[in-house]
């Protein structure tokens, strides 16, 4: 036996264990089962306590088989309830949840009684999480319960996905959904219990949860998200235990998975808070950018293909600005407008683009007006929300179906004519 | 012409910023009873909810009476679709009956005898008397619609909004419902129903609003309820208009 | 165990409306979630005084249930899975405070965790009771007050929360409240019997007079009844054993759950059971009846012995038990070892084959389905159809006087 120090036992040990948790958590979060790890968690408990009444002894094995067979009770529990009464599902997961804690509680009461003497410090360590007390065989333990789990996955992989997915259709297709499930089910029975010596019963159910909700802000694929969530989950496991030293490790392991989340959720790139943000902001800016083209388009549209200069004055008038110097900065930057004392004017590039936009306006315009029965004077208004996110290819589209119905000139000209008067906004 | 009961404009919904109703404008005439119709996913539940301040909306504003809806609360009667609720909730069907004057005795108050009578007095209106201390779960799906018709009724109000009282219900219900909503009409209540079946529509009703994402039309059945109407109503959806709604949900990521 | 029957009775009466809004888990996740709100309520004034322990619960609890509700709505987050991040973060961050700032002082974790109740005797006293009773007192005077006072609020808001909106009670409101009850509950419990038995108390008691009863009432009245007996009974046995009070009132809680699930009266599994079972008889007795009226319609010389009629019918000893019944309530008699109708037994006979006939017929003129298939539906239903319904049938067929299959039906 290759011998470890008590810390790199733990690190590997805590970091097998968030690996774990955060594959079959996958699994969990995304079938809607989040809470089930927290009952499994609670539910183990009494097991834990007989476990010892019988064996003895503090042997993870052992105590792990005790814990997985009530767990297994409790879930048979949960399911009666559901079947046979009207009590909800929540309800019936609550109440299975206490009870079985209560059973425990009680039984730990009798175990810790001096007269049934033994190693009783390790039942303690089930609330709350110890992996100081971490021994060779733990590790192995974890381990093969890792490889086995993880064997697991990847032969079921397409399976698990269609059962997460759509229980229904899998159904039709004539999988085992029910077996499916238990095997999802047992899966998360396996880690949560294996898990609960190390960060405590709770804290368990925070291990299932975390690192998939985590990973879930970061991929749209399954697979992925898999990777990912082990990923955290290890990770997780790893700093939380170096960087908690001194404080309960399981709340240290959790708390740094929280931090993870946190993270995810802000700075995620696509799904995170930071990045939406971002996406709303350049939007809001690129609008205001098109409104300013469009409006000087507008402006100047007696007197095109001249482009002439327009004062200041009459864009202020035409709609409401909120910053228009910055817009107009911008676009003299690009080289859309001239911009000088009270005046601006667009260059050739600037009068491509801007037609181009108004082009994309009009046409919503029309549309609407033909297609979705709303009255000319309320146009504008809609028009102006959508045209920013028209899409190129749906625009290409609209012009053809404007141009087969005949609403546009055969020969298109650049832009349409407005299909309703042009009035400064006021 | 009579007062405007119930007035919509420039109204936009979007549920996760995809929009669903689009710049919806309407007026209902007092003392009409109105069919809603549509195909699946036009947004008539929507308009009800949003109506009655159930969802947030995008643009425009609603009117009750001429006034906003929070002031007119107490003129508002509603029946939500029967699956809405838990029907193993621990309530009798007189308790159910009984919840439609909680709206006017406001905060703190308790139901007290006037309240009961008039929860009786709705119950018998639709036939439901012998029914009051059943438990609600031991019901017919028709009659679990008579009862919501019945709250509806202890409500007492000026203008009522049924989300597809027809829906699984029988025969008899079905008509016990089309002339209870005769009877509140003559009484010069306004009606509006959400309505699946268009065999019935004029029938049963005196004025149909046409939806598919955007209003087709509305008003008198006789003018209204035309083939070409129909025709637009459900000759397929406007895919550009649905396109464009996908294209706003995507690039609009908070708001 | 005054104290426990406190605590149970102040759970039991918002539980109730927890379950009733499907909402069961947020017991459980508060109940977690309030422990960072403690912590810094015990640092910032040094006290274990019930003011500041409230209000920090409260802002914890309302800090979880916003939070639960952002990362669900606008994060989209599943609901579940919301819940379960911030209560077990709250908890964690909760742990560590214990440990960073309470060492050495009287905060012991393992206490919130399992609760003491064998200790309040011993404790301080406020106002001539342990302190832990009066907290519970207050709590359930509390919780009592409110419910009295917003009644017909939380039950409208909790049975159809779009029409409370509609009629102006917005159900946001009534959840936040409820969620500050909730977690005020919560803390008062924490002390005396620990933060599972508050999930179990919130929880379990509600659910088995929901089992119960059919009106909110009673079932309110029940739950905190039913409360009360699992503090007694808890007591009781943990004493007896000598082992943890409030586990052993959870083991009592869940005891009378599963006795309801078996015993209440209209939706136990027991009474489920034996209505299934006076059901079969009645088929089987009605299938005896028939039979035998059909043999003497056919003229048919065979007879039947009871063995062999419990043979025809089904076997088993439900179909020996229908043939007792049928003897006993004087239907069918025994001649010479053979089973035969007495007068009565004809009449009933008579009545059960006109409903089956009436039925073959209204199937295959009024739905069009084939002759050959007509017979089981028919043979289901007829144990259903009673007079009214015949002649419903009866004028809906008009005249018809045979059945699909050329009998006559009987009048």
């Amino acid at each position: 036996m290759i011998s470890l120090s008590l810390s790199d036992k733990v690190m590997i040990g805590t970091a097998l264990l968030g690996g774990m948790s955060g594959v079959v958590g996958s699994f969990a979060v995304l079938r809607g089962r989040a809470l089930v790890g927290d009952m499994l968690a609670h539910a183990a408990l009494p097991g834990v306590c007989l476990a010892f009444l019988i064996t003895g002894n503090r042997h993870l094995l052992g105590l792990s088989l005790g814990a997985l067979a009530s767990g297994l009770a409790a879930i048979a529990a949960v399911t009666v309830i559901l079947r046979w009464t009207r009590t909800k599902e929540d309800a019936a997961i609550g109440i299975v949840l206490s009870t079985f804690f209560g059973a425990g509680v009680v039984l730990l009461s009798v175990v810790q009684k001096p007269s049934t003497g033994g190693n009783k410090a390790g039942l303690h360590a089930y609330l709350f999480g110890e992996p100081g007390g971490m021994l060779n065989s733990d590790v192995l333990l974890l381990a093969g319960v890792a490889v086995v789990v993880l064997a697991m996955v990847a032969l079921f992989y397409k399976e698990f996905l269609v059962v997460c997915f759509d229980t229904d259709f899998a159904q039709s297709q004539g999988w085992p959904t029910l077996w499916l499930d238990l095997a999802m089910m047992a899966a998360l029975a396996v880690v949560t219990i294996v898990g609960l010596p190390i960060v405590g019963v709770i804290l368990m159910a925070a291990m299932i949860i975390l690192p998939a909700a985590t990973a879930r802000f970061w991929t749209n694929r399954l697979s992925v998200m898999l990777l990912v969530s082990c990923g955290f989950g290890a990770a997780a496991g790893v700093l939380g235990t170096r960087l908690g030293r001194g404080y309960p490790a399981g709340a240290a392991i959790v708390l740094t998975a929280s931090f993870l989340f946190l993270v995810s959720l802000l700075f995620a790139p696509q799904k995170g808070l930071v990045a939406r943000l971002l996406v709303e902001y350049r939007l809001r800016r690129r609008i205001a950018d098109e409104h300013l083209l469009r409006t000087l388009y507008e402006l100047s549209e007696p007197q095109l293909p001249e482009s002439p200069v327009i004062p200041l004055e009459s864009v202020r008038e035409y709609r409401h600005w909120n910053s228009l110097e910055r817009v107009l900065e911008r676009a003299r930057d690009e080289e859309l407008i001239e911009w000088g004392e009270e005046q601006v004017q667009l260059t050739p590039l600037g009068v491509h683009r801007a037609a181009q936009l108004t082009k994309a306006h009009r046409l919503w315009e029309l549309y609407l007006m033909d297609y979705a029965n709303i009255a000319p004077d309320h146009v504008d208004r809609d028009a102006d929300d959508v045209e920013h996110m028209l899409p190129e290819a749906l625009l290409v589209k609209l012009e053809e179906e404007l141009a087969a119905e005949g609403r546009l000139p055969a020969v298109l000209a650049e832009v349409p004519e407005s299909p309703h008067e042009l009035s400064p906004e006021t | 012409m009579s007062q405007t009961a119930f007035e919509v404009h420039d109204m936009t919904v979007a549920y996760h910023r995809r929009p669903v109703l689009w710049d919806i404008d309407l007026e209902i005439p007092e003392g009409k009873l109105v069919g809603i119709v549509g195909p699946n996913g036009a947004g008539k539940t929507t308009l009800i909810k949003a109506a009655l301040g159930l969802v947030q909306l995008a643009s425009g504003k609603v009117e009750i009476y001429g006034k906003s809806y929070e002031e007119q609360r107490h003129l508002i009667g509603y029946v939500p679709q029967r699956e809405s609720v838990d029907w193993d909730f621990p309530v009798t069907v007189r308790d159910v009956v009984l919840m439609g004057t909680y709206g006017r005795l406001g905060w703190f108050r308790r139901p007290g005898k006037a309240e009961l009578e008039i929860a009786d007095r709705s119950l018998q209106h639709v036939g439901m008397g012998a029914f009051a201390k059943r438990q609600i779960r031991q019901l017919s799906g028709g009659q679990q619609q008579r009862v919501f018709l019945a709250r509806a009724l202890a409500q007492e109000a000026q203008i009522y909004f049924l989300d597809e009282p027809f829906a699984g219900v029988d025969a008899a219900t079905e008509s016990a419902i089309v002339e209870l909503l005769e009877e509140l009409r003559t009484s010069g209540k306004t009606v509006l129903v959400v309505h699946h079946d268009l065999q019935t529509v004029s029938d049963y009703f005196d004025y149909v609003i046409l939806l598919n994402m955007r209003l087709i039309a509305c008003g008198p059945v006789e003018e209204t309820f035309t083939n070409e109407n129909l025709q637009k109503t459900y000759g397929g959806r406007l895919t550009i208009l649905d396109e464009a709604a996908e294209a706003i949900r995507r690039s609009k990521p908070l708001q | 165990m005054l104290t426990g029957i406190t605590v149970n009775a102040a759970c039991a009466l918002v539980g109730c409306f927890l379950i009733l809004r499907k909402m069961s888990m947020m017991g459980d996740a508060l109940s977690h979630a309030v422990l960072p709100g403690l912590v810094v309520a015990f640092v910032l004034t040094g006290s274990r005084s019930m003011v500041p322990m409230f209000v920090g619960a409260v802002i914890a609890g309302l800090l979880t249930t916003f939070m639960t509700q952002t990362l669900h709505q606008y994060l989209r987050v599943p609901s579940d899975a919301s819940m379960g991040i911030v209560f077990t973060a709250m908890f964690a961050v909760g742990v560590v405070l214990v440990k960073q700032f309470t060492e050495g002082l009287h905060f012991d974790i393992g206490c919130v965790y399992e609760g003491a109740l064998e200790y309040v005797p011993f404790g301080e006293r406020v106002a001539g009771l342990p302190r832990q009773l009066f907290t519970s007192l207050v709590v359930l005077l509390l919780n009592f007050a409110v419910l009295i006072m917003l009644w017909k609020e939380l039950k409208l808001s909790a049975f159809d929360p779009a029409l409370a909106t509609t009629m102006g009670f917005s159900a946001t409101k009534m959840h936040y409240l409820l969620m500050v009850l909730v977690s005020v509950t919560t803390v008062a419990s924490f002390e005396a019997v620990g933060s599972i038995l508050v999930v179990a108390m919130l929880i379990v008691p509600a659910s088995t007079a929901h089992l119960l009863s059919d009106r909110l009432g009673w079932m309110v009245v029940l739950s905190v009844l039913i409360g009360a007996v699992a503090a007694v009974l808890g007591f009781w046995w943990a004493t007896y054993w000598d082992t943890s009070i409030s586990g052993m009132m959870t083991v009592a809680a869940g005891c009378l759950y599963a006795i309801a699930v078996l015993v209440s009266p209209r939706y136990g599994l027991i009474s489920s059971v034996l209505r299934n079972i006076r059901m079969s008889l009645l088929v089987l007795r009605d299938d005896v009846l028939a039979m035998l009226y059909r043999i003497e319609e056919l003229k048919s010389s065979k007879k039947f012995s009871i063995a062999e009629t419990a043979a025809a019918v089904g076997g088993g000893w439900l179909a020996s038990v229908s043939i007792f019944q049928l003897q006993r309530s004087g239907n069918i008699e025994q001649a010479s070892g053979s089973l035969q109708l007495t007068d009565q037994g004809r009449e009933a006979a008579r009545r059960l084959v006109r409903s089956h006939r009436l039925w073959e017929t209204y199937l295959v003129e009024q739905l069009g389905m084939p002759l050959d298939h007509v017979h089981e539906p028919a043979h289901r239903v007829e144990h259903y159809i009673d007079e009214q319904i015949q002649e419903q049938l009866a004028a809906e067929l008009e005249t018809s006087d045979q059945d699909p299959h050329g009998r006559q039906i009987p009048h």
